[in-house]
């Protein structure tokens, strides 16, 4: 269990490592001089200023030189200087993760609830009408893309209806969750589909088993047999599922962001890309990179916890 | 957004849809074809010419679909869209086949260190979730359709790397494959002459699959303005330029070409559904 532990972390550190220098390494390849960018005005493009910049952000360097540079600042909490807005990135990071942190967790919370809601009803009442209509639904609301249902959802809800605002952050805790409703079903609808064809199938495959014969031989009620039984040992594949829907969301944003206007961290990386500001664009590849990598493997942890029977298996093994 | 549900889950669980519906589909996404083929002759109007006397123009005789802000025929440039669309899709699974089935088959044939690689390629490319290596690959060569399509490219083609080195090791433990090689025949030509035609059936339904996939996703990247310029027509970019007129509570401009995506993915995932069932019970 240990090596297997240590194991696992030594190639998460691995991937890690050279996903950083992955990222590091496409905008230090990236055609088109920074400093450019960095003077602005082509007036000001003299010799003696180029240089200047060039020590000045320490473009002069190997490339070696420069990522361990950027490695270390990193992991002492230093992602550098935002060459457009000229402010530590940090500083702009952690004014924006806020806002995409909440729309994640508002978004996990519906398709986890509506997802496992949706494909319970679906394994219990297997083959009804019920069924095919739930099937149907999440089918086609998976292949909708999530920035047309978002439109749909302002066109509706905000622009017709009035119950929404059409775009914006809000301001103070309830209005901003009031503001990020509609961007939170927008990117919760797209994985409904997936997390609720996960649980049909888990809790169909679980309900044909000997154990769930036996409990209903013993007369134990439906509801008992379908939440201490069913539903428990389903919970395995669900939650991995949930928590690699919720990991690919940190990212997901990006587009949600820009549908509805929000300032969090997509919008941000858009606007890096587009105004060229690579300590940017690093730092926040750099965040979804781990934020992903982090909730991956706390999931593969919590496996064994929900299913012990995975523990026991890699023991023997 | 929608590749992060890698693997064949997506695919295998979705149930059989009746034969009507097969051929629906297949309907739909020959009408796409079709259009994206004779875009020049079928379209009623040009689609990039503006008239500032019909803006924001309702459907009507003379524009089936109404007319968007810059009053242009919003059905012209819904046919005309199909081709950088469906084109755009095609080049990006062509280019992730290509590199995928080569490394998928290279990984299967020669196991060890190949293997080995491989497997921490495709770790380092699933550790960018979703649209993320594509942002990587346009922030450093620049925003543009050919970007898009080779960074999304490059974001598939571990995904049919790994699925191509699955069915490819299972079919070289086949007895024919040590037959042919105990005949003398070299690895490249086993692989490519005997193994690989072998292999295509059940890849082609997934494939089909991964189409609809990668049709939605490069639309995301083309709303997010990372592909296709104006004037394209492409579905993505339109919903994006049509995006300011839900706001004043028009939305034919945004959710027609975002309705058209929508009903050519679920027609893609149902033939490739079928196929897949159809092709890979065979063996």
């Amino acid at each position: 269990m240990t090596t297997a532990l240590l194991r696992r972390f030594a190639g998460l550190v691995l991937t890690l490592v050279i996903s950083s220098f992955v990222i590091f390494a496409g905008m230090y390849a990236a055609p088109g001089d920074p400093v450019t960018f960095l003077i602005g005005n082509p007036e000001n493009l003299t010799p003696d200023n180029i240089a200047a910049v060039r020590a000045e952000y320490h473009l002069d360097e190997p490339l070696w030189t420069q990522y361990a540079r950027w490695a270390t600042g990193v992991l002492h909490g230093d992602l550098g200087q935002s060459m457009y807005y000229q402010q530590p990135v940090s500083d702009l990071l952690s004014s924006r993760l806020p806002m995409t942190l909440t729309l994640v967790a508002m978004a996990s919370v519906l398709f986890v609830v509506i997802g496992v809601g949706l494909g319970v009803l679906a394994a219990l009442r297997r083959g009804s009408a019920l069924d095919s209509v739930i099937t149907g639904f999440t089918t086609f609301v998976n292949s909708v893309p999530n920035f047309v249902i978002g439109l749909v959802l302002v066109a509706v809800f905000a622009v017709q209806l009035r119950w929404f605002p059409v775009a914006g952050d809000g301001a103070g805790f309830t209005d901003r969750l009031y503001h990020l409703t509609l961007p939170a079903i927008a990117l919760a609808l797209g994985s409904i589909a997936l997390i609720s064809r996960v649980t049909r199938q888990t809790m169909t495959e679980q309900q044909t088993l000997d154990h769930v014969e036996a409990a209903r031989s013993y007369g134990l009620t439906m509801r008992q047999i379908v939440v201490r039984h069913v539903l428990r040992n389903s919970l395995g594949p669900v939650v991995t599922m949930c928590g690699l829907v919720m990991a690919g969301m940190l990212a997901g944003t990006v587009v949600i962001e820009s549908v509805f206007g929000l300032s969090g961290v997509g919008k941000l990386l858009v606007d890096a890309i587009n105004t060229h500001d690579f300590p940017v664009v690093q730092a926040i590849l750099l965040y979804m990179v781990i934020g992903y990598m982090v909730v991956t493997v706390v999931v593969d942890l919590a496996y064994p916890l929900l299913d012990p029977r995975t523990m026991a298996r890699s023991d023997r093994s | 957004m929608t590749i992060e549900a890698h693997g064949p889950v997506a695919v295998a669980t979705t149930r059989k849809a009746a034969p009507g519906v097969f051929y629906l589909c297949l309907g739909i996404l020959g009408l796409a074809v079709v259009a994206a083929i004779l875009a020049d002759w079928i379209a009623p109007y040009d689609p990039s010419a503006t008239d500032f006397s019909a803006l924001y123009q309702q459907p009507s005789s003379a524009h089936w679909f109404g007319t968007d802000q810059l009053g242009r025929d919003i059905l012209s440039r819904v046919i005309h869209g199909a081709r950088p669309s469906l084109l755009g899709a095609i080049a990006l699974l062509t280019f992730a086949t290509a590199v995928g089935v080569l490394i998928g088959t290279v990984a299967a044939w020669k196991r060890g260190w190949v293997d080995a690689v491989l497997a921490r390629v495709t770790d380092v490319m699933f550790a960018f979730p979703g649209l993320l290596f594509v942002v990587l690959v346009i922030a450093v060569f620049d925003r543009g359709p050919g970007t898009a399509v080779i960074g999304m490219g490059l974001a598939f083609a571990p995904v049919i790397a790994k699925f191509t080195r699955a069915i490819a090791l299972e079919e070289m433990a086949r007895p024919y494959v040590d037959a042919y090689r105990l005949q003398g025949i070299g690895s490249v030509e086993l692989c490519v002459r005997y193994v690989l035609p072998n292999l295509f059936p059940t890849l082609i339904g997934y494939l089909v699959v991964l189409f609809g996939e990668g049709l939605m996703s490069l639309a995301a990247l083309n709303f997010l303005g990372f592909g296709a310029q104006p004037p394209s027509s492409e579905w993505g970019l339109m919903v994006q330029e049509g995006r300011g007129g839900v706001i004043q509570g028009i939305v034919g401009p945004a959710l027609i070409p975002g309705l058209v995506i929508a009903v050519v993915v679920v027609a893609t995932n149902v033939i490739g559904v079928r196929l897949s069932d159809k092709l890979a019970v065979k063996a």
